[in-house]
């Protein structure tokens, strides 16, 4: 079978930067235990017209403009999001004709703060196999829609924001630049992560979340190193999913991969759901912190529960 | 396991996690009052008690467990 690679990344935050002192003014709270906590410093919150759709497109044209690509050449595009602005349309079609993507496949996808591995994953695998030629993959949140304000164990966490990332064949003669997924679910905890019919709102079992995160999760990431024929020494960056800085650099100390390697994107960004994998990436990206040509290694996670991690070599 | 080698081996998880001394980690000790250690240290401090003792300490147990007395208590009925 024919390789995939990813040719670009794209990101968008919102403009309003919500600091700890601003969230302290509202619950009780404070910038001392956000900061020991959850390791945020500030987040962004979208406005209140500013749609995930929006914020997905762009995102979107950033990682088209960066690839090179004309939109006619994309047949593929797979928005993950766990916060789409209404259940049908779906936030996919929308963004593509936006970005004058014709007539492409078009569909969303739910693996909650894992969603961009798995679309990443799902996108790779239709170019490999032949289904699409060129694929945009897009994480895109509005997770403050669905925040209880006056719940501090959870409004100090969740924020917005957008990343995608182009997927395209490997050149000719090349190794395929994303490797095999490994991925998995554990419905047996669904209700540890939850957003109810009746609030409305995001409600997390904090404490067993964390616990299940800092020992679930690293042999998934170093099963998907086994599987790219790496260990995580080779590994240039290690991306997480944003979810709290305590978790990932558990994670990283697990994997013996040094803190400097690991995105730590989460102290301005929150956490962002299916969003931060490749919001995490555009940054590092455009301040030239990226190795090209290097391993990075992928790893989300979240509600569902569910998990994915590959290995992909870095545009 | 003795209690005195249970708490040996805590002491080391409590120096590693949380960065607390070991030779500070006395069996009277309060983990949040006198230790400063917070309630997610407390999750790693048990998984890492999982590892390397062989018990498990749910999370429902764990908020009781307020002393590092109590650690080497639960450790030890249940070992």
């Amino acid at each position: 079978m024919s390789g995939s690679r990813i040719l670009a990344f794209g990101g968008y935050q919102p403009d309003r930067v919500v600091t700890n002192d601003d969230l302290a003014r509202t619950v009780d709270t404070d910038d001392g235990w956000i900061r020991a906590r959850v390791g945020i410093e500030s987040r962004r919150v979208a406005a209140p017209e500013e749609t995930v759709a929006d914020m997905a497109e762009a995102a979107g044209a950033k990682a088209l403009a960066a690839s090179g690509l004309p939109p006619a050449s994309i047949d593929l595009v797979v928005v993950a999001t766990c916060t789409p602005d209404v259940p049908i349309p779906n936030v996919a079609a929308q963004v593509a004709h936006r970005l004058g993507v014709v007539a492409p496949a078009a569909y969303d996808l739910n693996a909650a703060c894992a969603g961009f591995c798995y679309a990443l994953a799902a996108a790779s695998d239709s170019v490999r196999a032949g289904s699409a030629r060129h694929a945009l993959v897009i994480g895109a949140e509005k997770m403050t829609a669905w925040l209880d304000w006056s719940d501090r164990s959870t409004c100090i966490i969740f924020a917005d924001g957008a990343g995608a990332a182009v997927v395209g064949p490997a050149r000719d003669g090349e190794p395929s630049g994303i490797g095999p997924v490994v991925w998995g679910s554990a419905g047996d905890q669904a209700e540890r992560i939850t957003i109810t019919g009746d609030t409305h709102a995001i409600r997390q079992d904090g404490q067993a979340v964390f616990r299940w995160a800092t020992t679930a999760l690293h042999p998934v990431a170093l099963e998907a190193c086994t599987r790219a024929g790496i260990t995580p020494a080779d590994v240039s960056a290690f991306v997480p999913h944003q979810a709290n800085l305590r978790i990932i650099e558990a994670i990283a100390r697990k994997l013996g991969i040094p803190r400097e390697r690991m995105a730590d994107d989460i102290v301005h960004a929150g956490n962002t759901s299916s969003a931060s994998i490749p919001l995490a990436l555009s940054r590092m990206a455009e301040q030239g912190r990226l190795q090209p040509g290097t391993p990075a290694l992928l790893l989300g996670f979240g509600a569902g529960l569910s998990y994915a991690a590959q290995v992909i070599t870095l545009p | 396991m003795t209690d005195q080698e249970i708490l040996a081996g805590l002491a080391e998880i409590i120096d590693e996690i949380a960065g607390v001394p070991a030779d500070e980690v006395t069996p009277d000790k309060n983990f949040v009052e006198d230790l400063d250690i917070d309630s997610l240290s407390m999750v790693e401090i048990a998984v890492a008690a999982q590892d390397k003792f062989g018990v498990e300490i749910p999370d429902e147990q764990l908020k009781d467990l307020k002393t590092v007395q109590d650690v080497v208590n639960f450790v030890s009925k249940n070992s």
